[in-house]
């Protein structure tokens, strides 16, 4: 592929999925929660930029209200859901260091080169643009795993979670121009409802164990030993 | 004038002679240090001669002697990777030959066996130089032995320490498993080929799985000798307790042995090349050259830290090697050599250096009996010119222009940068990794040097024993000046020497590195002008040009610099018990790096009341690798001592079972 | 024709070494002003190199030959490396010398010599400093190595004058690649020149030395050698991020106007590259030395994330 013969428009589009895959990179590495948000947020206004790119590009209307949809629900609402909960949960100065930062990223490395593996059977000269970015969504959603493995503070998990819907749909839109709009909505309409239903569940973490911390779920394991 | 075959076997005449010369000599030490010198001067230069006409008479000299089995006599071949070794084995021994004359004589009045060390190392340079001249596996094997035996009994050489006499058991325990592994590989090359001389495995056509098990069973056996990780157990324990010059002939040269075998094996018998193989190669490289420098920084004996710092070389040269396999892989012949000769340079560079740190290290002990590096400090002022060949050693070893050890790492990378051309996008993403490892084993290799030169000859004496250190006789400064002389050599002038071993390349891989010496003595271009280049000499002309100015105006007297003490913060003066120690040093690399350690560390309160704060560093080879197998091996032990009831019936009862099993196998 | 060459490369040399400390000065004086403080004058760097000079030098007892040495060493390693950068024209016969893994390779001469001296006299000082630097730079060199080899798999040279060539020549296009490798130099120059947030050049708070520590025993013409080296070391790193990856305005001919652009342009440029870190160095505040890992680890996640998405998205065969 040569990158001169590549529309501007495609090249911005490069340039911000290659972002959306630094913040994963930076969402893991976060201590501070607050600050997690905010990165979240990014990735979300990001994901709805690239969707505006595409949306010009392929002049598909129904993409510019998906881009205002994403843009409204992860740049905004969620972040700011996120962040009511952890004032009310009196997190706001919490911090979480990874225990070894560099390993968890060098997996994280390795999860990108791996997912770039995946898809290289994709071969056809047309749809080698796409298969790029595609390797970029599966590497996102494949970290936004690792950060629910690595990190044990659950708004932080769900901050994964998040991420993981992210590369989904910015698979979505660069593979196949977005989904239908029914869908689309319908998605949305689920990650708001997990959304509300994660809330609540925070609050009945904390009430039960007095911390967030899933380590500490491991007390309810039956076979505990000793 | 004679051929190269004939300065070889003079060599080797000569190697055999110094083995047995001193049961004749035993009673006049003085005459048999004279005569041992002289021989392995001779020895060196005759091997030196022999390998250097090889190499620019690009020709394949071949003879067979009547010795060995009656239908597979030796076999020997003399071409240029071999010519290339020989002269690598040839110039280390001859810095040692003059070295020993002076450090020898320290045992002359102990009870140490004089006969054993010249008996043993006349044996051990035999079969250094028979496994190289070797064609084929039963005198390659045969050679290798004598070479693994010799070595042994040199490590067991101050027997009277359980320590050493335990090293040695290890060293030899290691150097059979090794052993084996590459007779298996032998052996599958010749049950393919036809017969074991090295021409019918090179005919032989194998298919990719045997060649596969091959390469695996060859790269564990000279990985083995080699000390790759995690197989590099016994070299930081046997390499340290030999004399001195012996360690430096088992760590410059014996381990460049190692890698002989190995490129002979792959590149030449094998013949193939697949990617697989390469990414091996590389992986283990990688890997043995950064846990190799991380183990050697936190070394405080001198002569420990030297021997890790050789797994961190060798893992260098194995990089090289691997990444001309997966170049070679992808057919892209010119890549490939670019990265052989790296890995060829880096050998005889490694020869040089290391073989020169560990002669310091043995002027050390020599004038001071003395390798703990916390005991050290202020050498420079007293042993000048061991300081200076040190700092030369340092340098090199660092990899830092203008010096040796920085021209086969540039080619290295060099080689690294080409990874554009591959065709797999995950080897292409892959290789950078490995180069980015390479480069934080450069900068930590010049962190461990720098602590090295810092803590033992700068500063100030930090024992009593230091501080009256006197300078070595002159054999050994001169034999450190050789070394000190070709690791500036090889730094300052890359392009005649690389032109010199262009052949091997011509004859191993098909393919030469002309254009790399295409724009004069001056620069060196690995693969074009517009790519890369380097320019050595004027880097050491401007630095000596500098270096002079400052030394002339010095001279001149106009500025004299007055002493005065060092800045103490007003308060008392420094003391040497106030410098930072070699363990201090190392701690924030040791903290940042703490994971990769077996790190045991606290404070106690002793008998007296007194505090005492105790800190234990160890490798976690010994725990993630040889533990298992020991645990492993004992279990099965433990259920076979079950046969063993004692009763003489019972054995014959068994020897029976097994002549028949063998008898209906058989049938 | 070749004389001429010979001749601009000679003097890219001296004007390297006559911009260091002003560059110094200029980064004093914006930041003095950026705290609302009168500051010392531009030129102050000038003044104070030259003072030195003049000053008897010191030695302590305990000092060997090395000690004395080393200035000199260091100076000419670093000005060497610096000879191999582009810095008014991409016509440099001396860029030949030096690829930049080779510059990397003569920074790090001049490093080893200072760290070296550092531990020469034999007080605590030096030995902490040569330590931690020791430790910094050896973080710093994979960084730096693989945002290097992401410029060099688009360039396909390492060799900084092609480099720049190969930037002027190209057509505009946006590179992920280059946006990391940037972000991954502009952290590894910081941490290798001893810059806030890893190095305060300005404390003598003996626990958070660094290069200060170093150079602790040195005075008179030793001293401003030494110095004289940081200040090169700083425009070096300065000019080559702002000629590689914003090579606009170099002068690609001999003629003197298009000379007299590239010096504008540079000046232009370093003015600028100037505020900027003295507005990162007035708001940021010095790190531990433990934090420091994690910088050059972001340093280094950068520069694998720029490879890999150039491996991924920019050729992606």
């Amino acid at each position: 592929m040569n990158l001169e013969l590549v529309p501007m428009l495609q090249q911005i589009m490069l340039v911000l999925a290659s972002m959306v895959l630094l913040i994963s990179f930076i969402l893991m590495d976060q201590v501070r929660l607050v600050a997690a948000i905010h990165t979240f947020a990014w990735q979300g206004a990001l994901i709805a930029a690239i969707t505006t790119i595409v949306a010009i590009s392929e002049g598909h209307m129904h993409l510019y209200f998906s881009a205002l949809l994403t843009f409204t629900l992860k740049a905004l609402l969620i972040p700011w859901m996120l962040h009511r909960q952890v004032r009310k949960l009196e997190l706001d100065h919490e911090k979480e260091a990874l225990e070894h930062p560099v390993i968890a990223s060098m997996i994280a490395v390795a999860l990108v080169i791996f997912s770039y593996w995946l898809v290289l059977p994709i071969v056809q000269q047309e749809l080698i643009f796409t298969r790029n970015v595609v390797a970029i969504s599966l590497a996102v959603v494949l970290i936004g795993f690792l950060i629910m493995v690595v990190r044990k503070q659950a708004i932080a998990q769900v901050l994964g979670f998040m991420s993981m819907e992210n590369g989904l749909f910015l698979a979505a839109v660069s593979a196949t121009s977005g989904m239908p709009l029914i869908i689309e909505l319908g998605v949305a309409f689920d990650v708001l409802v997990a959304m509300v239903l994660f809330g609540i569940f925070f609050f009945q973490i904390r009430e039960s164990i007095e911390s967030l911390d899933v380590d500490r779920l491991n007390h309810l394991s039956e076979s505990e030993k000793e | 004038m004679p051929s190269a075959l004939w300065f070889a076997g003079l060599a080797v005449s000569f190697s055999l002679l110094s083995a047995i010369i001193p049961v004749f000599t035993v009673n006049t030490p003085r005459l048999l240090r004279v005569l041992t010198t002289l021989l392995l001067c001779l020895i060196g230069i005759a091997a030196l001669i022999s390998g250097l006409i090889t190499l620019s008479e690009n020709e394949v000299a071949t003879a067979e002697l009547p010795l060995g089995l009656p239908w597979l006599h030796w076999h020997i071949r003399l071409d240029a990777l071999s010519g290339f070794f020989i002269s690598l084995i040839g110039v280390v021994t001859v810095a040692i030959g003059l070295y020993s004359y002076g450090y020898v004589r320290g045992f002359e009045h102990g009870q140490d066996s004089l006969i054993a060390l010249g008996g043993f190392t006349g044996l051990f340079l035999t079969g250094m130089l028979l496994v190289v001249l070797a064609d084929d596996a039963f005198m390659f094997m045969i050679s290798w032995e004598l070479m693994s035996l010799s070595s042994y009994f040199l490590v067991a050489f101050h027997h009277e320490h359980a320590a050493n006499r335990r090293a040695a058991f290890l060293y030899l325990l290691m150097a059979h498993v090794g052993g084996l592994s590459i007779l298996l590989s032998y052996g599958v090359l010749a049950s393919l080929g036809d017969g074991f001389t090295f021409e019918a495995m090179r005919a032989a056509e194998i298919p990719f799985g045997w060649a596969s098990l091959s390469f695996i069973l060859a790269f564990i056996g000279f990985g083995m000798k080699a000390g790759l990780l995690p197989l590099h157990a016994w070299l930081p324990e046997a390499h340290p307790v030999a004399p001195s010059h012996i360690s430096a002939l088992m760590s410059g040269v014996m381990l460049k042995v190692a890698v002989y075998g190995l490129i002979r094996v792959i590149f030449d018998l094998i013949g193939q090349f697949h990617w697989q193989w390469g990414v091996t190669v590389l992986t283990i490289g990688s890997i043995s050259a950064l846990l190799g420098v991380l183990y050697a920084l936190m070394q405080n004996d001198l002569k420990r830290l030297l021997a890790y710092s050789s797994v961190e070389n060798l893992g260098i040269i194995f990089i090289g090697l691997g990444l001309s396999i997966l170049f070679m892989s992808e057919n892209h012949r010119l890549i490939a050599t670019v990265a052989f000769v790296a890995a060829l340079y880096h050998s005889l560079n490694h020869a040089l250096f290391k073989s020169l740190l560990f002669l310091g290290a043995g002027s050390i002990l020599h004038s001071a009996n003395e390798q703990d590096l916390e005991k050290m400090g202020g050498l420079l002022r007293r042993m000048p010119w061991t300081g200076l060949f040190f700092l030369i050693g340092c340098i090199s070893i660092s990899s830092l222009p203008p010096f040796n050890g920085f021209v086969s790492e540039w080619l290295t990378f060099q080689a690294a940068l080409q990874t554009w051309q591959l065709n797999s996008g995950v080897l292409r993403s892959l290789l950078p990794i490995a180069a980015a490892m390479l480069a934080l084993t450069g900068a930590l290799a010049a962190a461990c040097f720098v602590k090295v030169y810092g803590i033992a000859f700068l500063g100030q004496a930090r024992s009593r024993h230091i501080r009256r250190a006197r300078p070595v006789p002159l054999s050994m400064r001169v034999g450190q000046g050789i070394l000190a002389l070709f690791c500036l050599l090889l730094g300052l002038l890359p392009v005649p020497f690389i032109s010199l071993i262009d052949n091997v390349p011509r004859q191993v891989l098909d393919q030469t590195l002309t254009q790399a010496t295409a724009h004069g003595w001056l620069w060196l271009t690995p693969v074009s002008a517009d790519t890369a280049s380097y320019g050595a000499p004027l880097i050491a002309i401007a630095l000596f040009i500098a270096l002079g100015l400052g030394l002339w105006l010095v001279g001149r007297g106009i500025r004299r610099v007055r002493r005065c003490d060092a800045w103490d913060c007003g308060f008392a003066p420094p003391t040497p018990n106030m410098q930072y120690t070699s363990t201090a040093f190392a701690q924030p690399i040791r903290r940042v790096f703490g994971l990769l350690f077996k790190i045991e560390e606290g404070v106690e309160r002793n008998q007296q009341g007194k505090l005492t704060h105790h800190l234990k560093i160890s490798d976690r080879a010994w725990g993630l690798f040889y533990a298992p197998i020991a645990r492993t091996v004992e279990k099965a032990a433990s259920k076979i001592t079950r046969i063993q009831s004692g009763n003489i019936r019972t054995y014959l009862g068994w020897s029976l079972t097994t002549l028949v099993f063998l008898l209906w196998v058989i049938a | 024709m070749n004389l001429q060459i010979s001749l601009l490369a000679l003097v890219q040399l001296v004007l390297y070494a006559l911009l260091a400390p002003l560059v110094a000065g200029w980064i004093h004086w914006v930041k003095a002003k950026l705290q609302n403080r009168c500051g010392a004058r531009i030129f102050q760097p000038y003044r104070d190199l030259y003072k030195l000079f003049n000053k008897e030098a010191r030695m302590a007892h305990t000092a060997s030959q090395l000690f004395r040495a080393s200035p000199y060493i260091v100076f000419t390693a670093t000005l060497l490396a610096a000879s191999a950068v582009p810095l008014l024209s991409i016509n440099l016969p001396t860029a030949a010398i030096a690829d930049i893994i080779a510059i990397a390779g003569l920074l790090a001469l001049s490093r080893f010599f200072l760290a070296l001296a550092g531990m020469d006299v034999g007080t605590a000082f030096g030995g902490m400093g040569a330590s931690r630097e020791m430790l910094v730079s050896a973080l710093a060199e994979p960084a730096m190595l693989v945002a290097v080899f992401t410029l060099a798999m688009t360039a396909h040279t390492t060799n900084l004058a092609s480099l720049v060539g190969f930037q002027l020549t190209e057509t505009f296009v946006l590179r992920p690649s280059f946006m990391f490798a940037l972000a991954a130099l502009v952290l590894v120059a910081i941490a290798e020149t001893g810059r806030i947030p890893v190095d305060n050049p300005s404390t003598h708070l003996e626990l958070t030395m660094i290069h200060e520590a170093m150079i602790l025993e040195y005075s008179g013409r030793h001293l401003a050698l030494m110095e004289w080296a940081a200040q090169l070391k700083l425009l070096l790193y300065g000019t080559l991020l702002t000629n590689v990856f914003f090579p606009w305005g170099i002068a690609q001919d001999l003629s003197l106007t298009s000379l007299a652009i590239g010096l504008l342009s540079l000046i232009a440029k370093l003015l600028l590259l100037g505020i900027i870190l003295a507005i990162s160095e007035t708001v940021l505040a010095k790190m531990r030395l433990f934090r420091t890992p994690a910088f050059l680890n972001l340093a280094l996640l950068l520069g694998l994330l720029g490879m890999l998405s150039h491996v991924i998205l920019e050729i992606g065969v």
